[in-house]
């Protein structure tokens, strides 16, 4: 046996783990993390089930080495909602019924999460490619992109929200610095 | 029954609204919990032999190294599994599947198990085993394993009703219709004849099987598993192991998809077995490749359609004949093609043969409206031939002889009110007709038609001391059910949705339920809670009457309220069935209602496709620009989700007419047996589905509800081949209609000139 | 099986020398997990190469582009300066599987698992990419394509592998591009595939070209022929013919569950026409 250990973060969590070599991280989370919220649909990278980030980079859980992980921050659907606040995403999914066995949604969730990230305002047809990687046997797509769009809406809605005002300084007399 | 199940053209308070779904939350945050979720402590992995030979005899397995393996725990063959079937032979064949008795009968046959602690030991025993095999010659094609010499799948196999000396792959020859067609075809002004073939798929569902097994020296079982029905494996898998079926408790994890995979036993017996061998919990997770090889994919066909029909567009005869292979066990699948083939049509003269076939395959299971989807390929495609051939327009025809209220059936039955003719003028009238198309781009349409099923269903509703609700039903919830059956229950009960909880209880809590397929979830488990209800309204009244001293008959049920009837009892208060719940342990105890039945009268489904697709001339790539489905479904419960069967009905539909079919090389192995080869449609590849939900309601159901989940799988093929057919002129006539298939034919139309 | 994170180049080829050819060399793991979990390898070490510095970036300097062999196709794809030197180039790799295999998946990796049908390949070879090769003897570079020798196998000898692949500087009117068959949208191994790379010369004449194509052959197939059909031209369609004649004339493809010989050798000579179109547009044609 020769075990590795890896001491990483997963939803923000520090997490340690002792793994073997050959072992992936979707392995690492459902058995002995105890996250079983990526599931294995096939192993090879080919269905999006075990969909997970990885320092912030969208990645199939079943082809990453659970070792890779040493220092890095893993995000996985268990991490997406605020407490008992659910992602926009979240909410969408259910208001418009974008599940129907539910076995492919964590997946499709951290998918348009990664995508909502980067590119706020998708086009239907920027959603679809970047969906391309995760299969739904169920539902035929239709309501999962619309969904999609939905969060997108609701995620721009609050971004032009004004920000809550800063907790104001105490120290007094002295005018901050102004860095260039 | 004491309830009357007929149409009651009731208005409705909730149902038909679209509620958030009660295991949406846990779905949408990772909690829910499906098949390889669950782990018991001291648990053993459970790995299966496979065959690597299409058919072959076993003459010896070794498997004295693999026992040998630190942290082996159970090793098993077909010797720990002996016959107790008691002479049924489907439940030997079930048996046999499960893992090979002395022969292998297809790539990926299971061989031998084992439970080891860990899957890299458990790899390492599966390794060390020694198999033995005789290789035998294989067939894999449905036509020639008819011929005569073809190597004969099962020696104990004779046709049905004919020769009995005679060893066949031709398990069974069924034949349906009416009239005489060769008066028929003799009026004809115009015969059609063509020849079809569809290639084997698979359901395709996400989830690969799974389940946690754990038997004890006592004889009591436990069983986590991913199912559609696990009262019917709970009595398949206790008959196989020679367990009382009230001893093994099956718990239905959350399902990810089934579409009829999951309503066979593939492993779980294995599972069970190596738990009992090993004296501990095992859990055994199938991995895609084994899902592909070694479970219960659909026939694939070969088939001959021959349609003769007036110029005025009347048809005068039809036939077909259709070969399904069922793989290496007999089935009824080519016989439920025959019952399928001509139903959405009124004909005078009508005959569908059909044939079924084994073949060295896996043992094919149900998939979405079984059968029905190759035989309406075939039989639409040839549809809109005639139509060509007459010079009329191909829905026109469709509406000139489609089936109505009275006509007799191709399969037997009479019709009662049925929606065809409705689909249709939905079809003519939807705006997706009058979307302009470009080059190279077409449109093509097709009808398909679904029988629906009831069967055993048992539901209990109680009503809990604060007024809500609990109902267990024995369905599994395969997409969404749970949601509507608590509509339903709060509509009967006129309480808040909210307030009702709906469970899919295990196989201790009810008595058998068949399982989740035929389309009859919320149909079935609807009807039963709808009769629970009333009856645990029955005693909400009882409870109302006792509390009042009225007679019960004075007391009325209305909006969730008890009212006392009639002027002498102005003074009584009514009674909500909160209040009464809140009494409940002074007046009698807790508050239920039961129902155990067989639920009838489930109404048939129609469905018509309207499909607008962009062929590449040059690749013969093909892309679907615009797809619509307008089905029947008597009364949506929740239109959300009958909007969900519609779109995944269909997209199951356009991949199986574009891209998927199973790929077997000359040596009889399955070559494409993961996601990268078989090719299921991803987001890309499809636009939004527009969904029609018709209602036109089932007289044998209290809501008109008819079965919706299966149908809309029927009309895509042919809605697709006739879609190319008119984009660039080429009839396909072989599914899937892949880029490689849709070239050639291109090049051999432009050769012919 | 051990599993190593070397944080220098030096360090793992150290590694790879001493594991005698049981070493595999990991970067983004899409296909060496596959075959490892296939058991169709055995390794008795895994030398993991995201943590080695040189290996990382994408470096433009005079001479072209450097591009580190841990380097991400979706990091390629969101460098600005690539795209718009060599686009056929990045969108041959980005081509490469879904989302979340491009935020794994290298051009490297998918140059040594040395797959016919590899979509990174033929945009490269018609490039005229070249890859640094370091081991135990030290460096050499080489055409990339020359590092694959077969369907699966490479030219690389025991304990060297590619620090990274270098690109040359564009001048004048450039432009490439790559096109490949798949059945559906997206997720498919490609079926056939072209790379064409396009230099022209005064009044929109080809002055110089490359075509390179994909899974027609157990490697990639260079088709002089159908550069010299180009050149000279702009790309009429009597010149666009022949282009497609000479593709169809060097492919030497199978029958396999993806497609047949007729369907690839047809398609790679549309798919040459129209990448060779995409090219001329990019350079200004």
């Amino acid at each position: 046996m020769s075990g590795v250990h890896v001491s990483t973060t997963i939803n923000g969590d520090p997490v340690e783990f002792v793994c073997q070599p050959g072992e992936v991280l979707l392995d690492v989370l459902r058995n002995r993390v105890g996250l079983t919220g990526a599931k294995e649909g096939c192993g090879t990278g080919d269905c999006g089930t075990c969909s997970v980030t990885v320092d912030g980079r969208l990645v199939c859980s079943c082809l990453v080495l659970g070792a890779e992980v040493e220092g890095r921050t893993v995000t996985t659907v268990e991490g997406m909602a605020d407490g008992a606040d659910l992602h926009p995403l979240q909410k969408k999914f259910i208001e418009h019924a974008a599940l129907q066995c539910g076995i492919c949604t964590p997946g499709f969730l951290v998918a348009a999460k990664a995508l909502l990230d980067r590119n706020p305002d998708p086009s239907e047809e920027q959603i679809r490619y970047a969906l391309a990687g995760n299969l739904c046997r169920c539902t035929g797509y239709d309501k999962i992109v619309r969904a999609v769009q939905a969060a997108a809406k609701d995620l721009a809605v609050d971004a032009t929200k004004p920000a809550k005002p800063a907790p104001k300084k105490t120290t007094a007399g002295k005018s901050a610095k102004k860095t260039a | 029954m004491t309830h009357n199940p007929s149409f009651t053209n009731q208005t409705f308070k909730v149902i038909g609204t679209r509620v958030p779904r009660p295991d949406g939350l846990d779905k949408v945050t990772g909690r829910a919990r499906y098949g390889a979720d669950a782990s018991a402590p001291g648990q053993l992995v459970g790995m299966i032999l496979r065959s690597p030979h299409a058919h072959a005899e076993i003459k010896n397995i070794d498997t004295s190294k693999a026992d040998k393996i630190p942290g082996v725990k159970a090793i098993i063959t077909s010797a720990d599994l002996p016959d107790k079937v008691n002479g049924r032979r489907d439940m030997l064949d079930t048996l046999e599947n499960c893992m090979a008795r002395g022969r292998v009968l297809y790539d990926g046959h299971a061989i031998a198990a084992v439970a080891a602690i860990d899957a890299d030991t458990a790899k390492k025993a599966l390794k060390a085993i020694k198999v033995d095999y005789k290789i035998l010659p294989h067939v894999t094609d449905v036509d020639e394993a008819m011929k005569d010499g073809a190597p004969i799948v099962q020696q104990w196999v004779r046709t049905a009703g004919g020769d009995a000396n005679k060893a066949t792959n031709v398990s069974q020859v069924s034949q349906f219709g009416h009239g005489n067609i060769e008066e028929g075809f003799a009026e004809a002004d115009v015969i059609i004849e063509r020849s079809y073939k569809t290639e084997q798929t698979h359901q395709g569902y996400i989830e690969p099987h799974a389940c946690l097994a754990s038997v004890g020296p006592d004889g009591n079982g436990e069983l986590w598993v991913t199912t559609q029905g696990h009262y019917t494996f709970r009595t398949q898998c206790a008959q196989l192991l020679g367990m009382d079926i009230a001893k093994l408790k099956v718990t239905s994890s959350e399902i990810g998809g089934g579409f009829g995979g999951k309503t066979h036993v593939w492993m779980e017996p294995v599972a069970l077995a190596l738990s009992r061998k090993a004296n501990r919990p095992v859990k055994l997770v199938m991995t895609r490749e084994e899902v592909f090889r070694a479970t219960g994919p659909t026939c694939s066909t070969s088939m001959d359609v021959k349609i003769g029909a007036k110029k005025d567009g009347r048809i005068t005869a039809a036939l077909a004949v259709l070969r399904y292979q069922d793989g290496a066990f007999p089935g009824i699948w080519g016989m439920l093609g025959g019952m399928t083939a001509w139903a959405c049509y009124d004909l005078p003269n009508v005959k569908a043969i059909a044939y079924d076939v084994l073949v060295n395959r896996p043992k094919v299971a149900a998939y979405r409206a079984p059968s029905a989807p190759m035989a309406a390929f075939a039989v639409e495609s040839t549809m809109d031939l005639v139509a060509q051939a007459i010079n009329m327009d191909p829905v026109d025809f469709r509406l000139l002889n489609a089936a109505k209220e009275g006509t007799r059936a191709s399969y037997g039955p009479t019709y009662g009110p049925i929606g065809i003719r409705a689909t249709l003028e939905a079809v003519k009238n939807h705006p997706q007709m009058k979307a302009k198309l470009g080059p190279n781009q077409g449109r093509g349409m097709a009808c398909g038609f679904w029988f629906n099923f009831g069967g055993q269903t048992c539901s209990t509703v109680n009503i809990c001391t604060d007024g809500t609700v609990n109902v267990s039903v024995g369905t599994v919830d395969v997409g969404g059910s749970r949601a509507s059956l608590s509509l339903i229950a709060a509509e009967e009960l006129g309480v808040p949705y909210e307030t009702v909880k709906c469970t899919v209880s295990d196989t201790t809590a009810l008595g058998h339920n068949d399982t989740t397929e035929g389309s009859r979830g919320t149909f079935s488990s609807g009807m039963a809670i709808i009769f629970a209800a009333r009856n645990a309204v029955a005693e909400l009244r009882a409870r109302a009457a006792k509390t009042w001293d009225i007679p019960v008959e004075e007391v009325e049920w209305k909006d969730g309220v008890a009212y006392p009837m009639g002027d002498q009892h102005h003074n009584l208060k009514p009674l909500s069935l909160k209040d009464i719940a809140a009494k409940s342990p002074r007046t009698g105890g807790p508050i239920a209602g039961h129902n155990e039945t067989v639920a009838d009268g489930a109404g048939v489904s129609f469905a018509s496709h309207i499909c607008d697709v962009e062929v590449d001339p040059e690749t013969g790539a093909t892309r679907i620009l615009r797809y619509a489905v307008v089905q029947d479904a008597g009364k949506a419960i929740h239109p959300d989700y009958v909007e969900g069967q519609f779109q995944g009905a269909a997209a199951q539909g356009i991949g199986w007419a574009l891209n998927e079919e199973y790929v077997y090389g000359k040596d009889g192995r399955l070559q494409n047996a993961g996601f990268l080869d078989y090719r299921i449609p991803v987001c890309s590849d499809l636009p939004f589905i527009d969904t029609t939900i018709l209602e036109i309601p089932n007289p044998g159901h209290p809501y008109g509800i008819r079965g919706v989940g299966e149908t809309s799988i029927v009309p895509p093929l042919a809605a697709i081949g006739n879609a190319v057919s008119n984009a660039v002129g080429v009839r396909m006539n072989h599914v899937p209609m892949s880029p490689p298939r849709i070239l050639k034919a291109i090049k051999a139309q432009r050769a012919a000139g | 099986m051990r599993y190593e994170a070397p944080t220098s180049t030096k360090d793992a080829v150290g590694l790879l020398s001493k594991a005698k050819g049981k070493g595999q060399v990991l970067a983004g793991g899409s296909d060496l997990l596959v075959r490892l979990k296939g058991g169709f390898i055995e390794p008795d070490l895994i030398v993991d190469i995201k943590r080695i510095p040189a290996m990382q970036g994408v470096t433009k300097t005079a001479s072209g582009f450097k591009i580190g062999a841990a380097v991400s196709c979706a990091q390629l794809g969101e460098n600005a300066a690539l795209k718009k030197a060599w686009p056929g180039v990045v969108e041959a790799a980005n081509l490469i599987g879904s989302d979340q295999i491009q935020s794994r998946c290298t051009v490297v990796g998918n140059l040594c698992n040395a797959s016919p049908a590899a979509d990174s390949v033929p945009a490269m070879v018609a490039a005229k990419a070249k890859a640094v090769v370091v081991g135990p003897k030290g460096k050499r570079t080489i055409p990339v394509e020359n590092v694959v020798a077969g369907p699966g196998k490479t030219a690389l000898k025991a304990g060297e592998l590619i620090e990274s692949i270098t690109l040359p500087a564009r001048k004048g009117k450039t432009g490439d591009a790559y096109l490949r068959f798949i059945p559906r949208t997206e997720m498919d191994i490609a079926v056939c595939s072209a790379g064409v790379n396009l230099t022209l010369g005064r009044g929109g004449v080809v002055t110089d070209a490359r075509v390179a194509l994909g899974a027609v052959a157990p490697t990639v197939v260079l088709v002089p022929a159908a550069a010299k059909a180009i050149i000279g031209t702009k790309l009429d369609d009597v010149a666009l013919a022949a282009l497609a004649a000479a593709c169809e004339a060097a492919c030497n493809p199978i029958d396999d569950k993806r497609g047949t010989v007729e369907f690839r050798t047809e398609v790679a000579g549309v798919l040459a026409k129209r990448a060779a179109k995409i090219a001329y547009q990019r350079a200004g044609g």
